[in-house]
């Protein structure tokens, strides 16, 4: 099966329903490994124990962008190529991403309390996060308040190629300004420069939330092509009453 | 296991992504149950997709 063929809302949802049950079990077991080997490691030798918040953290702020980096794409798609499952990929994601946001920031919290003396400061990064979340939250209403699903999708589409525009700022807030979060020390030049002990159940975790996203991301998908069905039927069939 | 003297945030961030993807998951789960009934309701009243009656099959 081509790519192209993919493009038939039949055709993804055979391959959606098949490929849905494996990618759970996938998730299933990189999620146990992952917190077997989060739970195992050691503690960092400055913040002791809460270091094993950074395992579901970092993984659900990375994803948290990611997400919206595809959502930019499927806005392109919708835009630009008008493929006819971009729009569908671009809905279902976004309320996943809100998700992984809203991780981010409460367990980001949660660390901060104890390593920094505070639930919350406005500084860069965290505000931008912020954003990001109150994002993602705008284009699950703008969704929710236009009935005819082409003309939010085009919308929509609009809106997450400008709020693109705070991905590199999330990524480089912590460079640019003075903030309390630290700076990458996985993604950046030079290689990470975390000891192999933390990085080996972070990446694992990374990977667990990676599966599930794509799992959650395919069944929601498969969702929404359901609704637009029911929607057409429903159509149908008020026109044939009327008629 | 010892989680020191921040247990509570530990487990509290833990708790927190528990319910998170148990809320994710509970939305898909819900939500496909819900759009395989409202299509099989209406194949039942006789209402199909084109493509499905020439087809000659339900959707």
């Amino acid at each position: 099966m081509s790519l192209i063929d993919l493009a038939n809302p039949s055709r993804f949802l055979g391959l959606a329903t098949r490929l849905i049950p494996w990618l759970a079990a996938a998730t299933l077991i990189a999620a146990v490994v992952g917190l077997q080997q989060s739970f195992a490691a050691p503690d960092d030798y400055q913040q002791g124990a809460t270091v094993k918040i950074m395992f579901i953290h970092v993984p659900s702020a990375w994803l948290a962008m990611f997400v919206w980096g595809a959502m930019s794409l499927s806005a392109l798609g919708t835009l630009v190529w008008r493929h006819p499952l971009a729009d569908v990929a671009a809905k279902a994601a976004a309320p996943i991403g809100a998700g992984f946001t809203l991780l981010a920031l409460v367990t980001g919290s949660l660390w901060g309390r104890p390593m920094w003396g505070t639930y919350w400061e406005w500084d860069a990064r965290l505000t931008s996060m912020l954003i990001l979340f109150l994002m993602y939250l705008g284009i699950v209403a703008l969704w929710r308040a236009v009935d005819d699903p082409s003309r939010a999708a085009r919308a929509a589409a609009v809106l997450t190629l400008v709020g693109a525009i705070n991905l590199p700022i999330i990524k480089f807030s912590v460079d640019w300004w003075n903030t309390l979060h630290q700076p990458a020390s996985v993604l950046r030049a030079g290689g990470p420069s975390i000891h192999p002990s933390l990085l080996t159940p972070l990446l694992v975790m990374a990977a667990a939330f990676m599966l599930l996203f794509v799992t959650l991301h395919l069944a929601a998908m498969r969702n929404e092509i359901l609704r637009r069905r029911v929607r057409t039927l429903r159509l149908l069939q008020a026109s044939s009453a009327q008629g | 296991m010892e989680l020191g003297p921040h247990a509570a945030f530990i487990v509290g961030s833990y708790a927190a992504a528990a319910l998170i993807v148990l809320a994710l998951v509970g939305w898909v789960i819900l939500d496909h149950r819900a759009q395989t009934r409202n299509l099989r309701d209406l194949e039942a009243r006789g209402v199909s997709r084109r493509s499905a009656r020439q087809a000659g099959k339900p959707s």
